[in-house]
């Protein structure tokens, strides 16, 4: 009955007239950032942030925006998929292999129904298992100590690493960067300074929107600028919008199934909606008696990851609200929103601030809905713009991202420190190193070692006592094993090769 | 010739040593743990030391780098950012914006007129956009200039 009361409490919260019209402009602008080749959810949450504070929007509101565009971009992926055989961003790759043939045999329409569909099962299922599990999880958390958190930090960094990277060196190494930078700033402990150099802009720290917009959305203006824009017009035509009944009831196994997959994926630190899609993609062709079909354009190719990067999406809230630590790079993303915001997610959370909590849980139920509506019947609209040129939106993006961190911080200092980030992650992005873990440095250094020196202080100096719990010990051992297991199970996991895109009109 | 990733782990070996160094100068106050400020960030630079010695030992083929003519379409719009960053204060919003978006434009889509078109498009919309329609507090022009 809890759980019930709760989220009636959310949605007294979230389903006022204001925050109903924002979650409706998030889920828009999201699906069409999520349509766009290039910018995933990730960039367009990170562009967001820094505008939703300039409007000077309050907690909840800005949760509600910003969540809807996480979910809206989740669903948007598949659009450029299916249409462009270019997923929009990464999880949505396994969309192509079934949904590009399909819309090649002219059941484009029915492609974009069943995978609309498809997300919004796993979307919706995952905020229920969200509301079920996290409460949980959050007791669980409750006996969490500064040794239990250093531990958790640890795996975090291990898993999102391990399974982004074909190189765990360079894993490592962009984790080590994000604490590094993480370190700039003020010693909370004793007030001195580190690493500032005398500059007084430094010693608040490098805020991390200034570095997110610079890793994710310049850095993405270099790699536009050197493949020129390439892909950017519409492959084939829509067809028909009808919904096909008979092929949505063929794909409902294969729905669930990629739900409950990706739910899994999502819930673990790290593995997030890459994963979950492809798992559940993985599962699905392997369970199925017939596999003759799959990747010359079966609906259930289109439906299982579609269904699984969605759920995955809505696991990776678990963790992000219940112990702080990011399941992918686009919560990662969120949990600065949320420390910006002055909210520490944590098992306190739910019991300090819980009007946050389900009014987030709440909007996330309504984001769904009003996504299904959007990215069903009004799917034509997406299409259209997607035609827009690059040559129109990469500047643009280009100056939505300068305007957002100005507007917040009025700094030139910080406008050119998010330039030295984009070239920063240029080269990162060319070498093949993950730019999420260094996100995720910067985001939890300071909670990082300030775990670390509070559990020093409690045992006197003795190391040993970062081992001496059970739960400590487990989430060594998944850290360890998160970070070295994929260097075993890599040819099991790895990825398929991009499917070979066609010249389109207009290159 | 596998270059990129072993050029990369030595620059990040010196500016791990450069953080060591730094480090060991942090001071120190009557209030202190254990641990300390300092110690920390010793053991980050050594991870990155560590790192930086696997991937100059054992590096990845190289990626395919931008070399010539693209390297200067890369500088020009690093150069351009950089310009922007440092005009957008004194020259308001939209004038910069046009001349930048106008770069950028060019760059991808190749064709001035089309470049032209999009720059001031995008200087005057994105203006329109965010200081009348979302109410941030942006100057349009330089100061005593109006808006």
């Amino acid at each position: 009955m809890d759980i019930l009361n709760n989220l009636a409490m959310g949605f007294s919260i979230a389903a006022s007239p204001y925050t109903l019209l924002l979650a409706v402009i998030g889920c828009f602008v999201g699906t069409i950032i999520g349509a766009l080749p290039g910018l995933g959810p990730a960039n367009g949450v990170a562009l967001l942030i820094p505008i939703s504070f300039s409007m000077g929007l309050d907690a909840i509101p800005a949760l509600v925006l910003l969540t809807s565009v996480y979910y809206g971009a989740m669903y948007g992926g598949r659009i450029s998929s299916i249409l462009l055989n270019i997923p929009g961003d990464e999880p949505a790759m396994m969309t192509t292999l079934d949904g590009y043939p399909m819309a090649k045999q002219g059941k484009a329409g029915e492609a974009l129904v069943v995978s609309g569909v498809a997300s919004f099962v796993g979307a919706f299922v995952a905020t229920i298992g969200l509301m079920i599990f996290a409460p949980y999880l959050a007791r669980v958390a409750f006996k969490f100590g500064p040794a239990e958190y250093f531990a958790l930090y640890m795996l975090a960094f291990c898993t999102l690493g391990g399974i982004g990277s074909n190189n765990q060196a360079k894993a490592a190494m962009a984790a080590a960067i994000g604490l590094g930078i993480a370190m700039i700033g003020l010693d909370k402990t004793t007030g001195m300074p580190r690493f500032t150099f005398g500059e007084l802009h430094l010693q608040d720290g490098v805020d991390f929107l200034v570095a997110i917009v610079g890793l994710f959305a310049v850095a993405e203006v270099f790699f536009f600028i050197e493949t020129h824009g390439k892909n950017s017009a519409i492959g084939v035509k829509l067809g028909k919008i009808l919904v096909p009944w008979r092929m949505l009831k063929q794909t409902s196994g294969a729905m669930m199934r990629g739900t409950g997959i990706g739910f899994i994926a999502g819930v673990l630190p790290g593995a997030g909606a890459s994963l979950g899609s492809f798992l559940a993609y993985t599962a699905e062709k392997s369970a199925a008696r017939d596999k003759s079909q799959f990747g010359k354009g079966d609906p259930r190719g289109v439906a299982a990851p579609e269904a699984g990067n969605n759920s995955a999406a809505g696991g990776a809230l678990v963790p992000m609200l219940t112990l702080g630590v990011p399941g992918s790079g686009t919560t990662a993303v969120l949990l600065a929103l949320l420390l910006t915001l002055n909210i520490t997610p944590g098992p306190l959370l739910f019991t300090e601030r819980p009007e946050v909590v389900w009014s987030l849980i709440a909007a996330l139920l309504i984001a769904n809905i009003v996504l299904l509506l959007m990215n069903v019947p009004m799917v034509k609209v997406f299409v259209h713009i997607l035609s827009v040129p690059a040559w129109i939106l990469l500047p643009g993006v280009t100056m939505v991202a300068f305007v957002g961190i100005y507007s917040l911080t009025g700094s030139s200092f910080d406008m050119l420190m998010m330039v030295g980030f984009g070239v920063l992650g240029y080269i990162m992005r060319k070498l093949e190193i993950p730019t999420v873990p260094v996100i995720l440095g910067i985001l939890l250094g300071n909670a990082m070692e300030d775990n670390l020196r509070r559990a020093m202080v409690l045992s006197d100096g003795d190391w040993t006592f970062l081992f001496s719990s059970p739960i400590a010990v487990g989430l060594w051992i998944a850290a360890v094993l998160g970070f070295i297991a994929p260097i075993f199970l890599r040819q099991f996991l790895k990825k398929p090769p991009l499917p070979e895109t066609e010249p389109k009109v207009g290159d | 010739m596998i270059r990129g990733d072993r050029i990369f782990g030595a620059v990040m070996i010196v500016l791990a040593l450069g953080y060591i160094l730094t480090a060991s100068r942090i001071g120190t106050s009557f209030m202190s743990d254990p641990v300390g400020p300092r110690v920390f960030p010793y053991m980050v630079a050594g991870v990155i030391i560590l790192c930086s010695v696997s991937m100059i030992l054992r590096p990845d083929p190289d990626a395919e780098w931008p070399a010539g003519p693209m390297l200067l379409q890369l500088g020009i719009a690093f150069a351009a950012l950089i310009g922007y960053a440092f005009a957008i204060k004194p020259l308001g919003f939209i004038l910069p914006t046009v001349i930048v978006a106008g770069i950028l434009s060019w760059q991808i889509g190749g064709r001035p007129m089309r470049a032209a078109i999009s720059g001031i498009g995008l200087g005057i919309g994105l203006f329109v956009l965010f200081r009348v329609i979302l109410g941030l507090g942006l100057r349009g022009l330089p100061a005593g200039w109006g808006f």
